[in-house]
């Protein structure tokens, strides 16, 4: 089977993921396209971080196929989607707490080439410690880099974790749900942030905040209770009858 | 405090130099030699330990299988097969390599306290197989002649049976283990163990392959392990199968706590402030340990970094 979509830098085939008798994911078939931005919506319960787990080789999928490139990824060791190029941030803040920020970006950076080199200093590869700093500059972290990562506010963290993710230069960025927990200010300026990464690579992220993707994104995906409910621009979605029942129609009056 | 605090980045980037410099006086300090010589091989010991406990984050309750077979591994070759004592604590180490490969390959996809299970489980095969191996260990009657009273090179001859020749002796090894461990740490393989240990999710998403990652770790610290009990075998000129049992396992584990896990020095720092206290508290009761028990709950609870890790806040403040 080859990748038919060229078009598609992310592409599943009828994606199911089972945990013992309940079915999170049901059958599900999307594709992200390349160059764009994704959003993936859908109420609580709709299986949108199961679906974000899988397709970021946390959770090998029970069914179905992830084409990522034009290959075939399914079932691969999780650390080998980073060199793939897809990184994730995660839901919940997840760093190396105990690390200064400098080096939490500096681990990322470092991941990509070596993983087993037992005798230089790490302090003696300049490039990685530049361009951690250089990725600290663009989420605005850069006067904290001697700071442990656990002493920042939140939303200092949420900035930090974007660092994290793009230290692997992905060619697909995950972020699930990236302005969660976040005052009005802190969730603006990382959506300006979203939107200037999403001018350069692939962006999908996982986001609860309708007023704030469906302005934004190029490309919706709405999931309910586990399945598909529809894919397409924002225009489609807003004038698809039933997201309007399922999820939009609180909302929409 | 200021001056200290200043004084911390230079004292982090010699710590191999600074370490080895007290570790050289500490014997001219301490009017025990013999006592001096254990707790500079427990350090080393317990700084082995804490590659895998306070760097890699992992708790294991399994090494004495590694300073065990280190110390009959040397010490069978030296008492029953006469082979040179290089060789002999060269296999030593290897053998302690070798079974943290073998437990840690069984044990590293395990998670907290089942991970503590599985090394407490298959470390105490380790124990009984030599328990019942008497021909090989000696069995409960510990494997003796264990002897290497001198060093020859030539017309020098150092005396071993020399306490204080022994100590600069062993000292020597320990001297150039700390050294390889601090460039390890170091290292580019060494943040990766500090990444898995603040967080094995992350660091798997950032794309380190967290288990061979971890499974390396556990055999460099068997590796360590493994030296420190050969070279303990030589240093008592026996071997006691207490080396392999779970008390051994635990008294790591309470000596690296007691000094503070994860920092460079702590273990050397506990193995002396727990044999100086086992030492002169069996001269007063037979109850020591109860003592030593109390302390330790109470350092746990007061002070979770340890001794060396409470200062090394302190001054960092």
């Amino acid at each position: 089977m080859t990748n038919p979509n060229p078009d598609a830098l992310l592409e599943t085939r009828g994606l199911t993921k089972r945990f013992g008798q309940f079915t999170a994911n049901e059958g599900i078939s999307v594709h992200i396209p390349r160059g764009q931005l994704t959003a993936i919506i859908g109420p609580n319960g709709a299986g949108k971080s199961t679906f974000f787990n899988m397709v970021s080789g946390a959770f090998a999928p029970s069914e179905g196929a992830i084409w990522f490139d034009g290959r075939d990824i399914t079932g691969l060791a999780q650390h080998r989607f980073a060199h793939l190029g897809i990184a994730k941030s995660f839901q919940v803040t997840n760093l190396f707490p105990d690390l200064s920020v400098l080096e939490n970006v500096r681990v990322a950076v470092q991941a990509l080439e070596s993983g087993f080199d037992f005798w230089r200093p790490r302090a003696s590869r300049r490039d990685w410690i530049e361009k951690a700093e250089r990725l600290l500059e663009r989420v605005g972290l850069q006067d904290k880099r001697r700071f442990r990562a656990v002493r920042l506010s939140h939303g200092e963290q949420r900035a930090l974790e974007m660092a994290v993710a793009l230290a692997a230069d992905p060619k697909l960025l995950l972020l699930d749900e990236p302005t969660a927990g976040m005052s009005p200010e802190e969730t603006r300026s990382i959506m300006d942030l979203i939107l200037a990464l999403a001018q350069e690579r692939t962006v999908a992220l996982v986001e609860h905040k309708m007023k704030l993707i469906m302005g934004v994104s190029d490309s919706i995906v709405v999931l309910h209770q586990g399945r598909l409910l529809a894919q397409g621009s924002p225009d489609d979605i807003r004038a698809n009858e039933e997201v309007r029942r399922v999820y939009l129609g609180k909302g929409a009056h | 405090m200021n001056l200290l605090s200043a004084l911390t980045p230079a004292a982090t980037r010699h710590r191999v130099l600074l370490s080895i410099a007290v570790l050289a006086l500490f014997p001219l300090l301490m009017p025990f030699h013999a006592l001096a010589i254990n707790i500079l091989l427990f350090g080393l010991f317990g700084a082995g330990y804490n590659l895998t406990f306070g760097y890699t984050g992992k708790l294991s309750f399994g090494h004495a299988a590694f300073y065990g077979t280190g110390a009959y591994g040397c010490g069978i070759l030296i008492a029953t097969h006469q082979v040179p004592w290089p060789v002999a604590i060269a296999v030593g180490m290897a053998l302690g390599g070798l079974v943290a490969l073998l437990i840690g390959a069984l044990a590293i996809r395990t998670r907290g306290i089942y991970f503590a299970m599985v090394t407490l489980a298959l470390a105490q095969c380790v124990y009984f197989a030599a328990f019942h191996a008497t021909s090989l260990t000696g069995g409960d009657n510990g494997l003796r002649g264990v002897n290497l009273p001198a060093l020859q090179l030539g017309s020098w001859r150092l005396d071993l049976l020399q306490p204080l020749n022994r100590y600069y002796f062993m000292l020597g090894f320990v001297a150039v283990a700390i050294w390889v461990l601090s460039r390890i740490l170091n290292s580019p393989f060494g943040a990766v163990l500090e990444a898995i240990r603040e967080n094995e999710q992350r660091a798997r998403a950032s794309g380190f392959d967290v288990e061979r990652t971890k499974l390396l770790s556990f055999v460099i610290s068997g590796l360590f392990c493994g030296l420190a009990g050969a070279l303990s075998a030589i240093n008592l000129a026996t071997v006691g199968i207490d080396m392999l049992s779970y008390h051994t396992s635990g008294q790591v584990m309470m000596v690296t706590l007691l000094g503070g896990m994860g920092t460079f020095f702590g273990p050397f720092i506990g193995a002396g402030t727990f044999l100086a206290m086992e030492h002169a508290l069996t001269a007063v009761t037979e109850r020591w340990q109860l003592i030593v028990g109390l302390m330790f709950i109470g350092l746990v609870l007061f002070f979770p970094k340890g001794i060396w890790g409470s200062l090394l806040a302190r001054i960092d403040r």
